[in-house]
């Protein structure tokens, strides 16, 4: 770290290069510096303007009405797209890189286009689609449509990943006996599970913080990006700045850990 | 084109001569249908749904929000005739947006991606603070932007004070609020996949470029701009595409002189309840945007993306 520092006092462009990414960060970070520092303030129902420091926010983070049913039901159903757009996203990925298929390039087209939708025409369609056959709008409406959306993100990150297999381990496997469902589960799984769990957390987190297409497709139900514009109009009570900080602090945390393990491994290995 | 945030796939050896017999080809379709079935009923199906929706005309003497299946064009060029200025405006924002986000995600990329390469936890450290605004909600940083630019707020009351912005000026409920919070929201799509061409680039390439005496700016333009392209093309995809599209930033930063044609299929929608052309504009953004990344893509010289 403190080479980093006499390295840049040695080429002033680069000191010029490092404030502006200073800046840049800076940026990035005000919002979240607000919403971390107005989940402390004692501002009552609105909480939009300074009134001082209080911890019952934190202490009571479903104080306000509805705040914590809309974030249970935001986990509820990125648990459960999240489940239903990796598995299908994986055995999507897995069978384009290793089987040849006539109807490849149209079913990649039929993957990358959800990702070149915009989220209003993904939202709008699906409405219109949902209100013709008489569904009504709530979780499983929400489900299947975070679930088609996450699906092409799965499909690519896991082909990544399929892509740097050795194909020779799977013909090993297959050498020794073991049958294509036994190679499967016991050498190409194990092998693409970062991949898989890279492709998991992204569709959980492209979920959880979707508004647009949910907001189209979501009738009654409450979810928590939707709780909070819905109450932008009046004002946001300070459990949903509290929650929100949470699950910045939260993620956050895992995400350093994880990362610092992984340059420590690849440190002690290299 | 998110595999380009992975790391580089490791060269394969290619793989043996495999004999597809017929029971592997049919292993292989088995293991699409789920995914492509759900894509059909969720995605083609919708849009093709949207397509008929959009050529509908209302049921005579019908309620409201009642239409039946028809085959007018005139949906489209009614639309097209009252929304045009909309629709440039989208454009306008998206690439306004597009292109100060670049601006800003390159250094920030080849900062974190080459001068932070010696220093493994440290380009650890600052490759998780450009994810980090991820974790909160987007609708919750945008409002917070909107209670930072306020016109009570810190921000517009330093300003007057500095008469930087005149007495009555105001950041809100502006263009530059609606371009600012939209370039705020798409600045780590846009870095990411930057971060993640300029993380393979081998430094021998630009020394080379300076043993045979190019500037810093030459190297600069011939040896990393290209080798990073990629990246910039990917990002700026993910920042455009969505960013033209949205209406979150426009009705929570903006006023109704700078919609995006996000907020009117929205109000078309739910407030109107006029399908029809909800659906025609829908379908002229989607078609624009397609033409617009395939011909973007095309000339980029990176197809490979898609």
């Amino acid at each position: 770290m403190s080479g980093f520092l006499t390295t840049l006092r040695r080429s002033p462009g680069d000191a010029l290069l490092v404030l502006f990414a200073v800046l840049a960060f800076g940026y990035l970070f005000v919002p979240i510096g607000y919403v971390l520092a107005f989940s402390f303030n004692d501002g009552g129902r609105s909480n939009l303007i300074w009134r001082g420091f209080t911890l019952d926010n934190w202490a009571n983070p479903c104080g306000a009405p509805g705040v914590c049913e809309a974030l249970v039901n935001s986990i509820q159903i990125g648990l459960v797209a999240t489940l239903l757009a990796t598995v299908m996203g994986t055995l999507l990925a897995y069978a384009l890189v290793r089987h040849r298929f006539k109807a490849r390039g149209a079913i990649n087209v039929l993957i990358f286009l959800p990702m070149a939708t915009p989220e209003v025409v993904l939202g709008a369609s699906l409405l219109a689609q949902f209100l013709n056959v008489g569904a009504s709008l709530g979780f499983w409406t929400i489900v299947a449509a975070h679930t088609m959306f996450t699906i092409s993100f799965v499909v690519v990150t896991v082909k990544a990943r399929v892509a740097t297999l050795d194909p020779r381990l799977e013909e090993a496997a297959s050498d020794l006996y073991a049958s294509g469902v036994e190679t499967f589960w016991r050498v190409t799984l194990p092998l693409l599970a970062p991949g898989i769990a890279a492709a998991a957390l992204l569709s959980f987190s492209l979920s959880f913080d979707d508004f647009i297409i949910t907001n189209f497709n979501s009738g009654n139900t409450d979810t928590f990006p939707k709780f909070v514009y819905v109450a932008a109009a009046r004002g946001i009570p300070a459990q949903a700045y509290v929650i929100g900080s949470a699950m910045f602090v939260l993620s956050l945390l895992v995400v350093l850990a994880g990362r610092l393990l992984q340059v420590r491994r690849s440190r002690t290995i290299v | 084109m998110a595999a380009l945030v992975d790391a580089p796939p490791a060269p394969v050896p290619p793989a043996a001569p495999v004999g597809l017999n017929r029971r592997r080809r049919a292993t292989g379709w088995v293991l699409t249908v789920p995914g492509l079935v759900w894509l059909a009923l969720f995605f083609a199906l919708p849009i093709a749904l949207l397509l008929a929706t959009s050529l509908m005309v209302p049921v005579p003497g019908g309620d409201i929000g009642q239409f039946q299946p028809a085959f007018r064009i005139a949906n489209y060029t009614e639309a097209l005739a009252e929304y045009w200025p909309t629709f440039l405006r989208s454009f306008g924002y998206g690439l306004v947006a597009t292109v100060v986000a670049l601006l800003i995600g390159y250094p920030l990329a080849y900062v974190v991606a080459v001068k932070a390469r010696r220093w493994p936890t440290l380009q650890a450290l600052l490759l998780v603070l450009i994810i980090a605004p991820f974790f909160t909600s987007f609708i919750l940083r945008t409002i917070a932007w909107r209670q930072i630019l306020a016109d009570e707020g810190v921000v517009v009351q330093t300003l007057q004070a500095l008469a930087l912005l005149p007495g009555d000026g105001r950041l809100t409920a502006t263009s530059f609020a609606v371009v600012a919070g939209l370039t705020y929201n798409f600045v780590p799509f846009m870095t990411l996949p930057i971060y993640a061409s300029l993380e393979r680039l081998d430094l021998r390439y630009v020394e080379a470029g300076q043993d045979l005496y190019a500037g810093p700016w030459t190297t600069f333009r011939t040896v990393t701009w290209p080798l990073s392209l990629p990246g910039v093309v990917a990002g700026t995809l993910l920042t455009f595409i969505p960013a033209s599209g949205d209406y979150v930033n426009a009705a929570l930063l903006g006023t109704s002189r700078t919609q995006m044609i996000g907020n009117v299929i929205e109000s078309r929608f739910f407030r109107i309840v006029d399908y029809p052309t909800a659906a025609a504009l829908s379908f002229i953004l989607m078609a624009t945007i397609l033409v617009i990344v395939y011909v973007y893509v095309r000339r980029a010289g990176t197809d490979d993306l898609l």
